[in-house]
């Protein structure tokens, strides 16, 4: 289907699945229970999800196929953010233009800065991407000002032109964003008993471009120009004597995965019209490359479920404070409740990036290929005990 | 002329003169070895034919065009193939995959944009690649991973790939190197078929007599970064002079 084998088919297939109907599936537990605040099937935190699973889409098509680690994408989200936010301050408050305009300007941005950067590989592409990125960070903050609105954050203002427009509604507000005057903010409720699930346009428009950009990079990794950038990684020597310069393939692939992250960076602005200079920080940049290598550099679907994990880490588990743990472990006498609570403390609310940082180590020295190979190894695993078949029933896993 | 001219080529690194006054001449269709002691400058001379370093002094000419200054993908894409000393190949790949990167490169130059087609849909390139990988009877391995195979194999896959771009010149260096003697006979027996059957000049560097006198119909001996002689290889053999630089080493 669409031109693909079957493996990747099913593959669209599964990722369209989880992504159309994310609002039942992270929203397991129904309100007002002890779980619902593992809930994620809110429009703000879904639009996350699938927006940053955009960025580590197109980081991975750098990345994961010619091995050159970037530490300045976030630089190239940035950029796409604040020509969004300008296109709905000077055109109008669709979004269409808006999202085209922040792929563009992003894409010559990182004509630009690969054009330098490539000139080197290895660890000193790495620091000159990095280089550049805290360049644009600290441009935006300061000189740049006039165009960025420095550490305020460029925002929209009831004065802003608006050419195709208008600078302010009937009674007064600012205008929302909308795609032809669908409002990226309406939200459908649909209660089910003690269940309540949120349909957001934003989130289906972010959604369907997952989808879309999901269907480009499989497109890409299955292509000649996919297997030249493997080959990148696997030898530039033999490369460059089969008369194959590579210079041009991993410049295309880092202006490709820059038009990515600035598609990220517009969806962004899009979904709440304002961009500040932090979102170019290099810690930015480097969410990226763990989210990658999270779910597992080079693959197809690895970078979407590392997105999913850490953007659900950093807004979940960063919610846990003592008192939700003292609810939890009520039931203990003081003593320990207390105890226990201190225990725990450090691995939530604030301190959520240790257990990150945790699960981050686990993954790269247990499961290099990251939850991609985890994923498979599980399945490996049931597919052998299904062959064995006659497995004793009294020699079980332990459960976790 | 020759199709590869060489002329007054010199090459310093620092205090050391690696080739001084190189006259080479290769004529089409032949095999022509280079041979000498540790340290002659083959390896250095082969690298200037390549683009991998320029010469201080004197002139490459290939088919009446200069390579000088052009970089390695370009004097490949004039027809000038290297097999280099440990088999250089895409060891991530598969050996099909391994095998249709030079049919592209061969058919589309040395970039092109071609992101949305499936590999496996070129169907011209993929018949080239099996075609050649049944030449080079590794059809059996075509799903392998190209890092997996034994050193016999990755060399016989790298000739393979060289081959696929249908060079005019073909250039090896030490290509059996480091080989079990099985692996360096069936070595030895493929470049025999292939200067046999295709229309191509070899140009090889090695240190093994038996390859050498097993494959090449002329002979040009280097000592201290400079031609000695250059002859037929039954004159090679007797020649006094060429005895004393290997002896000379040797001893």
């Amino acid at each position: 289907m669409f031109g693909l084998d079957k493996k990747d088919t099913s593959m669209l297939i599964i990722v369209a699945f989880l992504t159309l109907f994310a609002p039942f599936i992270l929203n397991p537990f129904p309100d007002g229970s002890a779980l619902a605040q593992f809930n994620a099937g809110y429009p703000d935190l879904m639009q996350r999800f699938v927006i940053f699973g955009i960025f580590a889409i197109g980081f991975n098509i750098l990345f994961g196929l010619t091995g050159y680690l970037s530490f300045g994408h976030a630089a190239f989200l940035g950029a796409g953010s604040y020509s969004a936010v300008w296109m709905f301050k000077l055109l109008s408050m669709n979004v269409v233009p808006a999202i085209i305009l922040s792929v563009i300007v992003a894409g010559l941005f990182s004509l630009l800065i690969g054009f330098v950067s490539l000139r080197r590989s290895g660890i000193y592409f790495s620091i000159l991407t990095l280089a550049f990125a805290q360049m644009s960070f600290n441009l935006a903050y300061s000189v740049l000002t006039p165009v960025t609105n420095g550490e305020t954050g460029l925002q929209l203002t009831l004065d802003d032109p608006r050419v195709l427009g208008v600078s302010a509604t009937a009674d007064g507000s600012i205008p929302v964003t909308n795609i032809f005057g669908l409002e990226m903010r309406s939200t459908f409720e649909l209660a089910l008993g003690p269940w309540a699930f949120q349909f957001n346009a934003g989130y289906y428009l972010c959604a369907l471009i997952l989808l879309a950009s999901f269907y480009l990079a499989i497109r890409i990794f299955r292509s000649p120009f996919g297997m030249m950038l493997r080959a990148v990684k696997s030898n530039q020597q033999r490369m460059n004597y089969t008369g194959l310069n590579s210079r041009p393939y991993t410049l295309a692939a880092f202006v490709i995965s820059g038009m990515y992250a600035g598609l990220a960076g517009g969806l962004m602005a899009s979904m709440d019209p304002l961009a500040g200079a932090e979102r170019m920080q290099w810690t930015a940049s480097g969410e990226v490359v763990l989210m990658t290598i999270l779910g597992g550099a080079g693959t197809l679907i690895g970078p979407v479920l590392g997105a999913g994990f850490i953007k659900y880490f950093e807004n979940i588990f960063s919610k846990i404070n003592d008192g939700v743990l003292h609810g939890w472990f009520s039931f203990l006498p003081d003593g320990i409740e207390n105890a226990m609570v201190t225990l725990i403390h450090p691995f939530v609310g604030k301190g959520w990036h240790l257990t990150l940082g945790i699960l981050f180590m686990l993954v790269v020295i247990f499961l290099p290929g990251g939850l991609v190979e985890g994923g498979q190894r599980v399945a490996a695993w049931i597919k052998g005990k299904q062959a064995g078949g006659d497995t004793p029933a009294g020699k079980t896993e332990p459960a976790e | 002329m020759g199709i590869l001219e060489v002329k007054n080529v010199g090459k310093r690194f620092g205090g050391l003169q690696a080739l001084s006054e190189v006259n080479l001449s290769v004529k089409e269709n032949t095999v022509h070895a280079i041979i000498g002691p540790n340290g002659a400058g083959k390896s250095t001379l082969l690298n200037c034919l390549v683009g991998k370093l320029i010469p201080d002094t004197g002139s490459v000419m290939f088919d009446g065009q200069s390579v000088l200054g052009r970089a390695p993908y370009e004097i490949n894409q004039m027809g000038i193939s290297r097999v280099f000393q440990t088999p250089e190949i895409f060891g991530d790949l598969t050996v099909l995959e391994n095998m249709m990167i030079p049919c592209f490169a061969k058919r589309d130059g040395a970039f092109e944009l071609n992101a949305i087609p499936s590999v496996f849909g070129q169907k011209d390139i993929l018949e080239k690649a099996e075609h050649m990988l049944e030449d080079m009877n590794m059809a059996d391995k075509r799903h392998m991973h190209a890092a997996a195979m034994s050193r016999g194999d990755k060399r016989r896959l790298e000739i393979g790939m060289c081959l696929s771009q249908e060079p005019r010149l073909l250039l090896l260096d030490e290509p059996t190197a480091g080989m079990a003697r099985a692996d360096t006979n069936n070595t030895i027996d493929l470049l025999k078929q292939i200067s046999e059957e295709r229309d191509i000049t070899i140009a090889i560097i090695e240190h093994d007599m038996h390859v050498v006198f097993s494959l090449a119909n002329r002979i040009t001996v280097l000592a201290q970064g400079t031609p000695l002689v250059e002859d037929d290889p039954q004159n090679i053999r007797g020649n006094p002079k060429v005895r004393e630089a290997y002896l000379g080493e040797s001893a």
